[in-house]
């Protein structure tokens, strides 16, 4: 019960436009479930997906990458019983290129798409962009299109993808239910929730509903038609929050199931926790556009080492793995569990230096950027234009 | 090779450019070219041709007097601060085809330049013509912006002009605002991956691997790069066989990934330690390192035949009876 809406305290700061942790320092994940009233997603609930998939869980699942939920048990609740769902994630094309951060909630969209064999519809928000970012229609459309080929790479299979851009979608049902949304949020309920004001434009004020209604399965006509009961499970970065919790008020007052959500932590910055991945400094994260050679270089110059200043420190205190980059990075991306506990073992006592700990994430990461690069390479124009055709999908399920 | 300076000049005769030409010894810069034509009128040119961290290319094309801030440039172009650079000599040969000291808009007849970015200063269009080198130093020809403006749209370029002495503020809310100048295409010098992936099933140079991968990818808008109406046909074109659309060819890479790392972990360490049990460890090994790899091909190998088929669907106008 009891969905909150934020307060503005002299606390961190977590919306959809700003993330910043208390005092430069790391965000506190516990208050923020706390805050936000979501639940931890606990060993148990893991355990029940491997269970119910016959898959071993995704790396991101066993490192608590995504470690909040809303209902998710419905979801598997109701997959136990013979119910299917729908996955829906998405992107606000803001920029060309895509870091490694970017990449995280499509790399588990894809893992949860394939473990349970569910569609998925893909939301990029090339309107939002251009409202809040102040690009040209033009331009975010391009943009949208640009990422989609990024997205696309992740390896989702379109006999169960859908993708599709406001600027071309929004429209027919998607939009009626975009009113319905519209006529049960009053302007204060979004000013609460988002901290708009009186000088923001009336674009931003309603965009809220343009995000929520992809959680209902009436928006997509073309694949769902019939289905009203069908469930829908959300995977998201945190920041997401405060746009389903809306759409969670909402939804039963006009007859929908509420969306359940998964959600993820953020990525740090190369630099350490208290930096920021910024759109204008390349050394600030890992694009899937680097070459192996800038990607070894970053780490080497660029990722916060949790390593001690001399030999003779490091070997006597060992590595300070609760700032570390290195680690923090493999954590998310080394899928071996062993490895990386040998790894983190060694570091900390000492044995490992930094160095071979850079060298080992310069590799893992290597890796799966060229992986990405490749499967990029097969993306055409066509395909792109396939996986955005509004068109059925009848193997969805299978 | 790259355009000559004669192949040119009859281009542009031939789409009937007005222009002027100037022959005079050699020169490698404004100031040497000042001396033989400075007093014809018009602006003399400088051209730079730079490089950004992502190894993307750009030639910035500005009269003479315009002063040109590389730190503000690179701001613009949503670069931070300092992200480009006068581009290496190597690239003004490969990419370019020119000799040294002849940067000029008109390098980009070549294909080799399609996907170097092009900025034009505003002040051409104030000028009654402006002087370039016909990709040779040996001489310069003088037109109106105009024409220059019809030359780039015969070989599939936008000329957009740009004021280049601005210095709008950039930030979180005031996006780059020559953003749409950095090009789209992958990497572009030869900076190729360290680990070669074969895209053909045979060694292929991984430089030439990469310069197919961008051929496939056709961009949709009209700045800077690429050819729209030329979309269809290298859509078309795209469709050579590869890995992804080629069942043998698909196979021979699943094949020969197999079998690099199945004969990267049977050494005589390996065979030593494990024994009879080598088997059972390699298997396992291959199951994990291969698994993520073989399903992105596998996974991109259904997508390009949905996406064929799709295509083939949604273009198939039935006879009416």
């Amino acid at each position: 019960m009891g969905e909150e809406e934020l307060e503005q305290e002299q606390e961190q700061v977590v919306n959809p436009w700003e993330v910043s942790a208390k005092d430069g320092g790391k965000i506190d994940y516990d208050k923020l479930i706390d805050k936000f009233g979501c639940q931890r997603l606990d060993q148990s609930l893991i355990d029940r997906v491997h269970r119910l998939t016959g898959s071993p869980p995704h790396v991101f699942l066993r490192r608590g990458v995504f470690f909040a939920h809303r209902d998710f048990n419905e979801i598997l609740d109701a997959y136990e019983g013979g119910k299917k769902f729908y996955l829906y994630t998405g992107r606000g094309p803001s920029s060309q290129s895509l870091h490694l951060g970017h990449l995280i909630p499509f790399m588990f969209t894809k893992y949860l798409q394939e473990a349970f064999k569910v569609p998925l519809v893909i939301q990029l928000t090339d309107d939002e962009k251009c409202m809040w970012k102040n690009l040209s229609v033009e331009e975010s459309k391009r943009l949208a299109r640009e990422n989609a080929r990024d997205i696309i790479a992740c390896g989702f299979d379109i006999t169960r993808t859908f993708i599709f851009q406001d600027f071309e979608y929004v429209g027919g049902s998607f939009y009626n239910n975009m009113v319905k949304v519209e006529k049960c949020v009053t302007y204060n309920k979004v000013v609460g929730i988002f901290g708009f004001s009186g000088e923001d434009h009336i674009g931003k004020v309603s965009f809220p509903a343009v995000q929520a209604v992809p959680s209902f399965p009436s928006s997509f006509p073309h694949l769902f038609s019939g289905k009203d009961d069908l469930r829908c499970l959300i995977p998201c970065a945190i920041d997401q929050d405060p746009y389903f919790r809306m759409t969670r008020d909402v939804a039963p007052r006009i007859g929908y199931h509420k969306p359940s959500l998964i959600e993820s932590s953020f990525f740090p910055a190369l630099q350490g926790e208290t930096g920021k991945m910024s759109a204008s400094d390349p050394n600030s994260a890992i694009y899937v556009t680097d070459s192996a050679k800038e990607i070894k270089n970053k780490i080497n110059k660029h990722a916060f080492s949790g390593g001690q200043d001399s030999l003779e420190k490091h070997r006597k205190y060992g590595a300070n793995l609760e700032v570390d980059i290195p680690i923090k990075y493999l954590n998310f991306f080394l899928e071996d569990d062993d490895e990386l506990e040998h790894i983190k073992k060694e570091y900390a006592a000492g044995r490992m230096l930094t160095g071979e700990a850079k060298k080992r994430l310069a590799e893992v990461l290597t890796e799966l950027v060229e992986r990405h690069r490749l499967a990029r390479s097969a993306v055409t124009d066509e395909m792109v234009d396939a996986f955005m055709a509004v068109r059925p999908l009848p193997n969805m399920f299978d | 090779m790259g355009y000559t300076k004669d192949q040119l000049l009859a281009r542009l005769k031939e789409l009937q450019i007005d222009f002027a030409q100037y022959e005079h010894p050699t020169v490698l810069t404004v100031e040497a070219q000042a001396k033989y034509v400075g007093d014809k009128g018009g602006g003399l040119t400088k051209n730079l041709f730079l490089k950004d961290k992502k190894s993307r290319l750009y030639i910035v094309s500005a009269l003479a007097d315009t002063k040109v801030d590389m730190k503000v440039l690179s701001q613009r172009l949503g670069l931070g601060k300092g992200g480009i650079r006068m581009a290496p000599e190597e690239a003004l040969g490969e990419i370019l085809q020119v000799p040294l000291g002849c940067v000029t808009p008109f390098a980009l007849v070549n294909e080799s330049a399609r996907h170097v970015s092009l900025l034009l200063d505003k002040g051409f269009r104030t000028q009654e013509h402006c002087f370039f080198h016909p990709l040779s130093n040996d001489m310069s020809i003088s037109l109106h912006a105009n024409d220059l403006d019809k030359f780039l749209k015969s070989v599939g370029r936008e000329a957009t002009f740009v004021d280049l002495e601005a210095n709008p503020p950039v930030g979180k809310d005031q996006p780059p605002d020559l953003a749409a100048f950095v090009p789209s295409g992958s990497t572009i010098l030869s900076d190729p991956p360290e680990k070669t992936v074969p895209l053909q099933g045979h060694t292929e140079n991984p430089v030439s691997a990469y310069k197919k991968s961008t051929a496939t990818t056709v961009k949709t808008t009209k700045v800077p790069v690429a050819v729209k109406n030329v979309k269809d046909k290298l859509a078309v074109a795209a469709h050579q066989p590869s890995v992804f659309s080629d069942a043998g060819l698909l196979v021979e890479e699943i094949l020969n990934r197999t079998s690099s790392l199945l004969l990267s972990e049977i050494k005589e360490d390996s065979i030593r330690q494990h024994g009879e049990h080598l088997g059972t460890v390699v298997a396992d090994n291959i199951k994990k390192r291969l698994s993520s790899d073989l399903k992105s091909l596998a996974i991109m190998f259904k997508n390009t035949a949905y996406a064929q088929g799709f295509y083939a669907g949604t273009h198939h106008h039935p006879k009416p009876l």
